[in-house]
This record gives structure tokens, sequence and C-alpha cells, in this order.
């Protein structure tokens, strides 16, 4: 502590030799500095994650050049000859990349279409109940498989769906007649993969809008109740207005991330006979990258979809900045 | 102090019951509506039918892996298990793959999550200090990780650069820490370690070092318990590191070990050599995929009850910043 002292004896001493007056001096170079000198150990604290940050995320973002460099592992990625946009021109003109593009976008939409407005139903509903053994016994049973892990989620799907053995295959298949394979039927797989990720995270998503719902102020409901509305205008009127803006906040944040399909599940659910519909960018990246080891041409791919998601993210934050609405940052 | 961090954790409760009160009064005092009656009826049934879509599959799964492998194959299962046995549970515990997953998943969660935590009171401490700075500078560095991504290739080279693949090392280091959780954490410290507390230390000669161990926490109880069990169940869940960076069969934490058996139909045959052929033809090892899933589930939905509330607190801090 003396040592502290020391320092700060220092400190003052320099403020006074340049300013005459003040302790603390005006110029803001010389404010960084002092704030180094005084708080140097808030710095050395962050000197660890700041370098975990730019080793893991900022190198990375540096790599990306390899996208524009033919990648030879002799020469390393800075090493290497440049390509310009050839890897981007290959993956435009191959025939597979239309597909690849379209079924990303197209699961996402279809998850954002029929997943985003369940968990707000669900808490709604939720929230309706009186009874707490009920209230907390349904909130516990929905939020149950949140905790089920993508691979025996996954694994735990492909039995159900299974044609002889399995509870949901079965009852279709009696249904049907005959023996389905629901899996290998890739008209079904974004049908399977959208309402299966609604299953697993309904419950965890009505969490968010359940706490929303509790800040509701109850003089809204109680004027509401004496003015004669009933329970479904005072849901529409009262609860959805003011949980507005937890839905806007959360439908930016889905609708950015509509070219990130949840990678793990997609490739977990994928086999041969789907996968003219189950290909999605990240898988894609995946197969050609470090199955076939053609680094730059994925590097090329995941670039065009991190930049797509980036625009996204910014364009829709702002034109919901301008609404009125609400913002990120 | 204390009760600044009681006072947050009751303020959404003392909310809740608030507004339950509100509501009691309105039903005692103005009648509700035959309209409003049924409107209850509608959500309670549909509550109830969407429990059982929950829980069906879920009670299927585990009467499937306690029957006969010939009820399962003929479809005699539909609720409750059907001439119950343990043979199943018997061969996964002879499968040493499994065991030695359940070792690694464990190893890898425990030291991952403690370098998490570490890490994120490092990161999460000084940006909630007014007095640092830089603060604002460092907090976009961090947030623009959030924005863009190098991808998976250059991640991957850099981890091959760094000599980590088919490590330990590489199950922990590229995931050390997560931005947002820092977020939830110095958002967590802003509301609940106030600056007077800090200015009032530094004037009895504090020091930083000394402020966050003293300090900061003793009084972070709360939100370690809701950042331990993020990255926890992260660290055991995640598969796809565990996919792209490790080659060698005893590193395979659990996932991996599970995605073999479970999806690629891998299963090590040696256990089933002790029962016969004939078994075997019968569906056995459809009943293997049945209790390995259970097996894989069960130790997450027993201490879920236990750690849910923490997990509902994190995700509210998140929302607090939002």
């Amino acid at each position: 502590m003396s040592g502290n002292n020391h320092i700060y004896d220092k400190i003052q001493k320099g403020a006074l030799e340049n300013d005459g007056k003040h302790l603390i001096p005006r110029k803001k170079q010389n404010a960084l500095f002092l704030n180094l000198m005084r708080h140097w150990q808030l710095y050395l604290i962050m000197l660890l994650p700041i370098t975990y940050i730019v080793v893991f995320h900022y190198i990375p973002m540096y790599g990306v050049q390899l996208a524009f460099r033919r990648f030879n592992p002799m020469l390393g990625i800075t090493g290497s000859p440049w390509a310009g946009f050839h890897f981007f021109d290959q993956f435009f003109r191959s025939p597979s990349s239309r597909e690849v593009i379209w079924n990303t976008v197209e699961i996402s939409i279809y998850s954002i279409i029929a997943g985003f407005p369940i968990p707000i139903i669900l808490a709604i509903a939720i929230n309706e109940v009186k009874n707490s053994f009920f209230k907390k016994s349904v909130q516990m049973i929905t939020y149950a498989p949140f905790f089920i892990s993508t691979v025996v989620m996954v694994g735990m799907l492909l039995q159900l769906l299974a044609a002889r053995t399995g509870l949901i295959g079965r009852v279709i298949s009696m249904v049907v007649g005959q023996e389905v394979h629901l899996m290998n039927d890739p008209a079904l797989f974004q049908d399977i993969f959208v309402w299966s990720g609604i299953w697993q995270g309904a419950g965890i998503g009505a969490v968010i809008y359940l706490a929303a719902l509790a800040s509701v102020n109850p003089e809204l409901q109680e004027a509401a109740i004496l003015d004669g509305a009933s329970k479904i205008q005072r849901i529409w009127n009262v609860d959805i207005q003011c949980i507005r803006p937890t839905i806007m906040m959360l439908l930016i944040l889905s609708i950015a991330g509509i070219m990130n399909v949840g990678f793990e599940r997609v490739f977990l659910m994928q086999n041969p006979l789907n996968l003219s519909e189950s290909e999605v960018i990240s898988t894609f990246v995946y197969k050609v990258g470090l199955v076939s080891a053609n680094f730059s041409f994925a590097t090329a791919v995941g670039l065009f979809n991190s930049v797509v998601n980036c625009i996204l993210l910014v364009s829709l934050n702002y034109i919901l900045k301008r609404a009125g609405e609400v913002s990120l940052w | 102090m204390v009760t600044n961090v009681t006072n947050l954790m009751s303020f959404v409760k003392s909310k809740l019951i608030r507004n339950q009160s509100i509501k009691k009064i309105g039903r005692t005092s103005i009648a509700s509506s035959a309209g409003d009656k049924l409107f209850d009826i509608v959500i309670h049934f549909a509550l109830v039918i969407v429990v059982l879509i929950v829980l069906l599959p879920l009670l299927y799964v585990l009467s499937a892996s306690f029957s006969t492998p010939t009820a399962l194959r003929e479809g005699r299962v539909w609720i409750f298990p059907v001439e119950p046995t343990l043979m199943a549970y018997e061969a996964i515990f002879r499968d040493p793959s499994i065991l030695r997953g359940f070792y690694n998943s464990a190893f890898y969660m425990i030291v991952g999550t403690v370098i998490n935590l570490t890490m994120t009171v490092l990161a999460a401490y000084p940006l909630s200090r007014k007095q640092f700075f830089i603060r604002n500078y460092v907090m976009g560095i961090f947030t623009f990780t959030m924005l863009f991504s190098g991808g998976l290739i250059p991640l991957y080279l850099l981890v091959m650069d760094l000599g980590l693949l088919n490590t330990r090392w590489a199950m922990w280091l590229p995931t050390a820490l997560s931005v947002w959780n820092v977020i939830i954490t110095r958002t967590f410290y802003m509301i609940t370690i106030p600056d007077e507390l800090y200015e009032s230390t530094m004037i009895d000669g504090c020091s930083d070092f000394r402020f966050l161990l003293s300090i900061v926490l003793p009084l972070s109880g709360p939100i370690m318990a809701v950042m331990a069990l993020f990255y926890g169940i992260a660290h055991w869940n995640t598969f796809f590191n565990a996919l792209i960076f490790l080659s060698s069969d005893d590193l395979f934490p659990l996932q991996l070990v599970l995605r073999n058996i479970l999806i690629l139909h891998q299963f090590d045959a040696a256990v089933i050599v002790d029962f016969d052929a004939l078994m075997r033809r019968m569906g056995l090892m459809e009943l293997l995929r049945y209790a390995v899933i259970v097996v894989a589930t069960v130790p997450m939905l027993c201490i879920f009850p236990f750690v849910q509330r923490y997990f509902i607190k994190g995700v509210m801090i998140g929302a607090l910043k939002g």
C-alpha cells in the first residue's frame, strides 16, 4: 500500500509541475497517462482477456485474407500468392451455391416464422395461470428439453422417427399404412428440423418474455379491468404492448442470425438422402474446408456468410432505431 | 452491499407477487365474464397438451430402454416398459468408450469452467469501472467479435499453428471466454457494486487488486453460479470443437462418442458378442441406442431442477442490458 502512495505522490507532483494548480490535468493525453499510472493494476488485470480476444478472435479475422489467396501450407497464410476474387467466383458459379444459400435462407425464415411467436404465446399462457403449482410445473417441464445436448437430441429424434421402433415413426406408418422413413425424405427435412427445434427451445425462449411480463405495471392491468376489458383484450392491449421492446429486440437478433443456421443440429441431422434440402452454408464450409482440405474456397464462402450477417444486423438495427423502436447499441 | 444484491434478486419476485395480488383483487371485486372463464379453460387445456407433447417422447425413450428387444421390435412398447429388463444398461457399462467419454467430458467441463470463470471476472471487473479510462474502447473491441468473425478455417489454421491440435488445450483455449457472458457479468457488477464503495476503499488506500479480491469476488457469488452453469453446460454439450480439433479416441468427450453410436450407428461389436447373434438381429442395437440416450440425459435432467433458477437469473440479467 505504501507503494501505491508513492506512485500517487509522484503523480501529484507531476501534475502540479505541469499545471501549477490543478491536481488532475485537463489535457486528455496526460489524463490517460495519469490514469494508467494510478490504475495500472486495472490494465494489468485486463491483459489476459485482451490477449485471448486478440489471439482467438482478431488473428482469425486477419486470417480471412486467405479467401483472396491460393493457400499453400508451405508458405502459410500471409505468404501464399494472391488469387483475387477467384474463389468467390468459383462459389457463385458452382451449381451448389444457389442450393446452399437458398436452403440456409429457407430454413432460417421458416424457423423464425414458426419458432418466434411460440415462446411469446407460451409465456402469455403461463402468465395467465393463477395456480402457482401448475404454473411452476408447466415452466419446469417445458424448459427441461433445453438441457438435452444437441447430439442426444438428434439421436433421440432419429430413434423416435424410426419407422418400426420409434413412437412417431410407428404412428405415422400406421396412419399412412406403410413403413415411412421420415429422415430420408428431403421434403420433410426442414419441417422436422424446425419443429424439433421448437420442441427443444420454446420453453427456455419463454423465460425472457415471462420476466418481461412480470414487470408489466399492475396499475395498467387494474385500469383495464375497471374499464371492463376482457382477458383477451388485456393481453393484446396491455401485456403485448408492454413487452413489445423485448419482442422487437429478440426479433432483430433472430433476423440478424438468418445466415447462421444452428450448424450442429443441421450437421447431425444430415444424411446422404436428404442432403438436397439440408446442406447449408456452415455445413458446406466444413465439408469443403476441413474434409476436402480446400481451405481458401471454404474461407471465401465463410467470409461471404459473415459479411451478409454483419450487414443484416447493422442495417436492421439502423432501420428500427429510425422507426423509434429499439436499438442494440 | 448485501442488501443491494438481494434487492436486485427480489426485485422481479416482488413484481410477480404484486402482479398476482392485483389480479386476485380484480377477480374478487368484479365477477369475471363467461368469456374470460372459457378463455381460462382453453389456456389450461392447451398447456396440458404442451406438457404432454414435451413429456411423451421422453417417457417413450425411457420405457423403450427398459423393454426387451423383442417387444420393441414388435411394436408393443407405447408408454410403459414391456417385459422390463436391464439388458441394455449392462451392455453399455461394459463399453469402455462411453465410460472414457464420461471421464473426458467431466475433465473438460471442470477445468474449462475454471478457466472461463477466471477470464470472465478478469475481463468484467475492469470493464465495470469508470476509473478504467479505455473501457469503452475495450468494450468496442469485445463486442465487434460478436458482429463479425474470421470463420472456421482461419480458426482451425490458428489452432494448428499454435500446436494445439489433438491436445486437451484445444478444448479449453479457443473457448476460454464468451463475450456475451462478460457483458452480463459486467452489468451485474455495475448494478451491485456502486462507485461510492470503490471510491471510499480507494481513499482508505485499497489497491485495484485488493478491491477485486476482497470486495468484488465475495459479492460475485450469485453471478458466478450463473456463469458456472452457462459455461459448464456449454462444455458438457460441445461436440463440434472436439470433432474438428481432436483425432485420437482417448481424448473424445462423451458427445463425440454418443454421436458415433447414435448418429453414425457405430457400436463396439465386442460388447454384443456376449449375447447371441439372434438377439443382435432382434434389435439389441436399437435398444442400446435408447439406453445410451437415457444414460446421457439423466445426469443433466437430475441437476436441472436445482440449477434452473440460476439459469433464469442469468437470462434476466442479460435482458436487463439488452
